[in-house]
């Protein structure tokens, strides 16, 4: 039995593998193939496949040279970047430091652009181009994050791109890199049709031509692998799980993301919590959040096996802190919480609501996977301890701009980080501030002086080792103060034909390059 | 007639200017497009940048009349997440769209027609009764769930048809259009039968009441009388008569067919207009909202305006009401 | 309101409704659509009495007897004769009082609409004139205006809630009811017995609810019938969209929503039970409006 299924497959692999061509479908709709329009995940991937960065990012999301070879801070307050030679645009421009310098200027002035890269090189205080493969940039103070930065920003040709607007990169004339692939066809919201790059500078990607679709609907989606429309998927929808694991027509591949789901509560009222009131629906006359020990029961009183195995199909890690194993500023043995629904109850008691309370938890139901179901789970298991939980789930348009200001007591929401443990830190948790660009997504409105001014310091600190020390340690302080109470991190998971394997990489992008035909073994 | 003419001209640019203001306000009185759009780990100064670069800034009447003063010359606005013009968006998806809303109605009509036919000429009959149950379920299954088992069933279980999509097109007129292609018609077949499932049912009836009350008219018994073939009586006498009205009211469905394709483009993710409007309202894209449903209305003045000139040209006693 | 004893022409006493009785019963179909809904209203009802599990409380829910298969026995003790959804909702009891919440919403909305729609109807083609081509132009407007678009335009704004939906479907929905009842009371306003009444100069209030309404009543109360499973599979499509009844109290659409992910797995029945139930409520209800409507059609009198 066994015999005939891999002579099956390997019969399928070799159909394959002379294959030239890819299709897959992406879950989420690609707005634009102008690469500095609108920072997003789809956008970007589509970006990854057409374009290079100066530093690219590896499947487990660590920095590798891209268009740049090498870097290094020459002085505390500078960074030299050398780059690759001999790398040509599609239409045969030669990329050079200029170009870099171009690019930066470019994207800061974009048109229009509702959510721009410009906040990654704002850094930048002065661009030098030394010679035609040498740039020098300046920051204000040492600023470590750079080469991180520019890891998101990707590099566009002076003497094609010089008055391009967003509309010709849609349209395709301007849609010229030195990616992997070159773009063919866009047909908006549908699909998008590409060409390999045979003069590609890496490792050149594995099929001549890919049809790279979009089909937002779940249940369609994973119906179009089954029936062969399409090679690969990625968000593969949790319910599928189950049967795409036992399918012989079908391999998974799978890593642990940077994303964390996570509850927040409301840091910001002393008195009257909106969502939370006493057992006879009395408002309460202050805020029970406020105490650590209730935050600390309802951390407890949460199932997380229960959550990521039932609810989630093992598409999930119970998570106790931001990052993930291997990423930098993960910090080492802190474990997620242990359930222990009698250690909550006596916590709640201790904190003098032996009786518990009624709150209503919030949330999105269309953002991240499950997670109308993921808070329904968490209102039986509170409502267990004694915290008789009401469970509202909202489109994420009304929900986020409610969370956004701040008007609940309790909600679901998840934060993709960068793989650096200062980004969650700044934007979740240290206190709302313009002057500094933080706490722009903290939307419980924790704050702690203390700890924004050591992370203050660890942001100007150059050797990897003392911040990374440095950050471990401020997120020790604050999972202890339960500033949030984290839930899981996501698996993200790619399925794919027989004779096709993805490299599941961390940062959830769906990259044609990622797919390559399944060896024979 | 000119008068009658101009004043329901009047009445539809004030229904449209009513309109505009009813829907702009509407949308822009739903969530934060910026919390939407913009990336979580933007900081302040960014967000003030979009918001401004969107023209969020301005207070609400501000933008209502930017937005009219720009619609006077054609122009509804740039899409947030596209940046480009919105009418021009919907253009775009407009022919797939097109393509299946008139292909639903020609099987409604190739399907509808024949049945209803039959159950109307022989109205006591058992597969007569079968088929107005039939069509009664047409009416019930909800769009959403019909199309949700067509995948299942023709993709995935027996595999005879694409699941989603619209597979490949070829020009004409320089708009690419699918139902030249094989593989284009494959992906159209099973939307346009999801889309077509309650307009088969309307035909049907239609068909069928038509029938009946045209066999009680003078005119079909007299030509039953005068010994005509039962088939010319039905093809010649009735089918003519009862044609027109079903024309008419599966081609003033055509609105509803376009609107309504908006569940059918989701599940089958089908490139048109429907799918570009839930798109759109999932990211709060608000001037293709707008301009999506600006064109609707129009597209439906337009429909009702033509309707009753018609009728006015035919009916002389409209004529004299309107002028009374 | 054929109850006073006029003599009658006939020699045989029948009134219209006798009449109407009779013929409603002639199809069978129709009688069985009619004993179906009574027994799904009574179901739905009673729910909260009959139910095994009240599967609004999340204290009674257990996700780890969350997808199990109809006929076995979960946490609780009892069996699970249509399974369980994800959350370890009972699926019987899911849908018992899923009926609930989408009788209420479909009969809730059409009659509110009814009673706004026939009221601006019968005033538009009694007063006519201005009033009668305002009233009419916002009821063009409303039936040119998508249903399914307006309904998610007015729940985006709302929010969730059944409450909010029964909202948004009186908005979308009164406008049928204004343009059947005009239609009709056009007609009937020409007739001599109104003009008497107007010539007695009897209050208009009069006129309209005691003379005008009572004749419109026939295809009123068939488009009511015909809308209430129109509201009904509307809910089931908004909740379908995720913009319905809240998650916690789920009507059969966002049963039939939340299973359909289950369906390529095999755990067809989260979502296949609940389409039927759904399917059986608007197949039962259109039944009878569809015989009602021939029976209350007089072009169709033998």
């Amino acid at each position: 039995m066994r015999l005939t299924i891999s002579a099956i497959a390997m019969a399928c692999t070799i159909g394959a593998a002379s294959a030239q061509n890819l299709t897959m479908a992406v879950g989420a709709p690609v707005t634009s193939l102008d690469p500095h329009f609108h920072q997003l995940s789809p956008n970007n991937a589509v970006a990854g496949m057409i374009f290079d960065r100066l530093v690219n990012t590896d499947a487990q999301a660590r920095n590798v040279p891209g268009l740049a070879e090498s870097w290094s801070a020459v002085a505390p307050d500078t960074w030299e970047f050398r780059l690759r030679r001999g790398v040509r645009f599609h239409n045969g421009s030669e990329f050079t430091a200029d170009d870099v310098a171009f690019t930066f200027g470019r994207v800061p002035n974009v048109p229009n652009s509702p959510s721009s890269f410009a906040g990654f090189v704002r850094p930048i205080t002065r661009i030098e181009v030394v010679d035609s493969h040498t740039i020098r940039f300046t920051t204000n103070g040492p600023y470590p994050l750079l080469p991180q930065d520019l890891s998101n920003v990707y590099i566009l040709d002076r003497e094609t791109h010089a008055n391009a607007t967003t509309e010709q990169f849609n349209a395709g004339p301007m849609a010229v890199g030195t990616g992997p692939f070159r773009m063919i066809r866009h047909a908006n919201g549908d699909r998008i049709e590409l060409e390999r790059n045979d003069n590609y500078f890496g490792e050149p990607p594995a099929f001549a031509r890919v049809n790279y679709r979009m089909i937002t609907n779940d249940s369609a989606r994973a119906a179009a692998l089954l029936a062969g429309d399409v090679d690969v998927i990625d968000q593969v929808p949790t319910a599928d799980l189950a049967r795409l694991r036992t399918d012989p027509r079908v391999t998974l591949a799978e890593t642990v993301g940077l994303r964390i789901i996570y509850l927040s509560v409301d840091h910001m009222r002393e008195d009257s919590s909106p969502f939370i009131t006493d057992n006879d629906g009395r408002p309460l006359a202050r805020n029970p959040m406020k105490d650590v020990r209730v935050r600390r029961a309802l951390s407890m009183a949460i199932d997380r096996n229960a959550i990521t195995s039932r609810v989630m199909e093992g598409s999930a890690t119970p998570a106790g802190q931001f990052l993930p194993p291997g990423i930098f500023g993960h910090v080492p043995d802190l474990g997620p919480p242990a359930f222990d629904p009698e250690g909550a109850r006596r916590l709640l008691a201790e904190a003098g609501f032996p009786q518990g309370f009624r709150v209503t938890l919030h949330g999105p139901n269309d953002r991240y996977p499950n997670d109308g179901r993921i808070i329904q789970a968490i209102g039986q298991m509170w409502t267990r301890v004694g915290v008789r939980t009401a469970v509202e789930a909202q489109t994420w348009t009304t929900f986020v701009a409610r969370a956004g200001r701040a008007e609940f007591s309790a909600f679901l929401i998840g934060w993709g980080s960068n793989p650096d443990g200062s980004h969650p830190l700044r934007n979740l948790i240290a206190c709302q501030s313009r002057e500094r660009g933080w706490g722009n997504s903290n939307r419980g409105r924790y704050c702690n002086e203390a700890m924004d001014t050591r992370l203050m310091e660890a942001m100007r600190t150059l050797d990897n080792g003392a911040r990374e020390r440095e950050l471990i340690a401020l997120q020790r302080l604050i999972f202890d103060d339960q500033a949030i109470i984290p839930l899981h991190i996501q698996t993200n998971i790619w399925a794919a034909r027989r004779g096709f394997v993805v490299t599941p990489r961390a940062d959830e992008l769906s990259l044609a390059q990622s797919v390559r035909p399944a060896v024979a073994r | 007639m000119l008068i009658y003419l101009l004043r329901r001209i009047m009445q539809s640019g004030f229904v449209l200017v009513a309109m505009s203001l009813l829907v702009f306000l509407g949308v822009y009185a739903v969530g934060d497009p910026i919390e939407i759009l913009i990336s979580p780990d933007a900081d302040q100064i960014e967000k003030e940048r979009a918001i401004q670069a969107l023209g969020l800034d301005l207070p609400l009447w501000q933008q209502y009349l930017v937005f009219v003063g720009k619609a006077l010359q054609g122009d509804l606005g740039r899409s947030f997440v596209f940046n480009e013009p919105a009418i021009q968006l919907i253009l775009q998806r407009m022919p797939a769209t097109l393509e299946l809303a008139f292909g639903s109605m020609f099987l409604s009509i190739l399907i509808g027609l024949p049945l209803g036919l039959y159950a109307g000429l022989r109205p006591n009959g058992a597969i007569s009764k079968g088929i107005m149950a039939g069509s009664i379920l047409g009416f019930s299954l909800p769009t959403f769930w019909v199309g949700l088992m067509l995948i299942m069933v023709f993709a995935v279980q027996l595999g005879w048809l694409p699941s989603t999509g619209r597979g490949d097109t070829a020009m004409l007129f320089g708009i690419s259009w699918s139902f030249l292609t094989g593989d284009g018609l494959s992906h159209i077949l099973l939307p346009a039968i999801n889309l077509a499932l309650f307009k088969i049912s309307l035909v049907i009836r239609l068909t069928r009441a038509g029938v009946r009350e045209t066999m009680l008219m003078d005119y079909v018994k007299f030509a039953r009388a005068k010994g005509l073939s039962p088939f010319r009586v039905t093809f010649v006498h009735v089918f003519k008569n009862i044609l027109i009205p079903v024309v008419t009211v599966v081609g003033l469905e055509l609105g509803g067919t376009i609107a309504f394709s908006v569940v059918t483009e989701s599940v089958f993710a089908w490139p048109g207009m429907g799918k570009l409007i839930i798109d759109s309202i999932n990211v709060l894209d608000r001037p293709v909202i707008v301009a999506y449903l600006m064109m609707i209305v129009l597209m439906f003045i337009v429909i009702n305006l033509l309707v009753d000139i018609v009728y006015t040209v035919l009916d002389p006693r409209v004529r004299l009401e309107a002028k009374a | 309101m054929s109850t006073t004893t006029l003599p009658a022409p006939l020699p045989k006493v029948e009134t219209p409704f006798r009449r109407f009785v009779s013929e409603f019963c002639e199809s069978p179909l129709a009688v069985g659509g009619l004993v179906v809904f009574a027994i799904i209203a009574l179901v739905a009802i009673f729910a909260p009495w009959i139910a095994p599990q009240n599967p609004y409380d999340l204290a009674v829910l257990d996700i780890m007897d969350g997808r199990m298969e109809p006929g076995s026995v979960g946490g609780g003790g009892y069996t699970h004769w249509l399974g369980t959804d994800d959350q370890g909702r009972d699926m019987l009891s899911g849908i018992m009082y899923g009926l609930r919440i989408s009788l209420l919403v479909g009969v809730g909305s059409a009659f509110i609409a009814c009673l706004v729609g026939a009221s601006l109807g019968l005033l538009a083609a009694y007063a006519g004139g201005r009033t009668d081509s305002v009233i009419m132009r916002v009821v063009d407007l409303q039936l040119s205006f998508p249903t399914i678009l307006a309904a998610l335009m007015i729940l985006a704004f709302l929010g969730k809630g059944i409450f909010n939906v029964v909202i948004a479907l009186v908005i979308v929905e009164w406008a049928y009811y204004a343009r059947t009842v005009r239609g009709s009371a056009l007609v009937e306003r020409r007739r001599e017995y109104i003009e008497a009444a107007i010539c007695l100069a009897l209050p208009t209030r009069r006129i309209l609810f005691n003379h005008l309404l009572p004749n419109c009543l026939p295809p009123l109360i068939v488009v009511g019938t015909m809308q209430i499973a129109r509201a009904i599979a509307l809910e089931a499509t908004l909740s379908f969209l995720g913009l319905g009844v809240p998650i916690t109290e789920p009507s059969l659409g966002l049963l039939i929503a939340n299973g359909y992910e289950y369906m390529l797995s095999g755990k067809y029945w989260i979502s296949f039970y609940p389409g039927i139930a759904l399917l059986i409520t608007i197949v039962a209800i259109n039944l009878m409006g569809d015989q009602m409507r021939d029976v209350l059609n007089p072009r169709l009198k033998k």
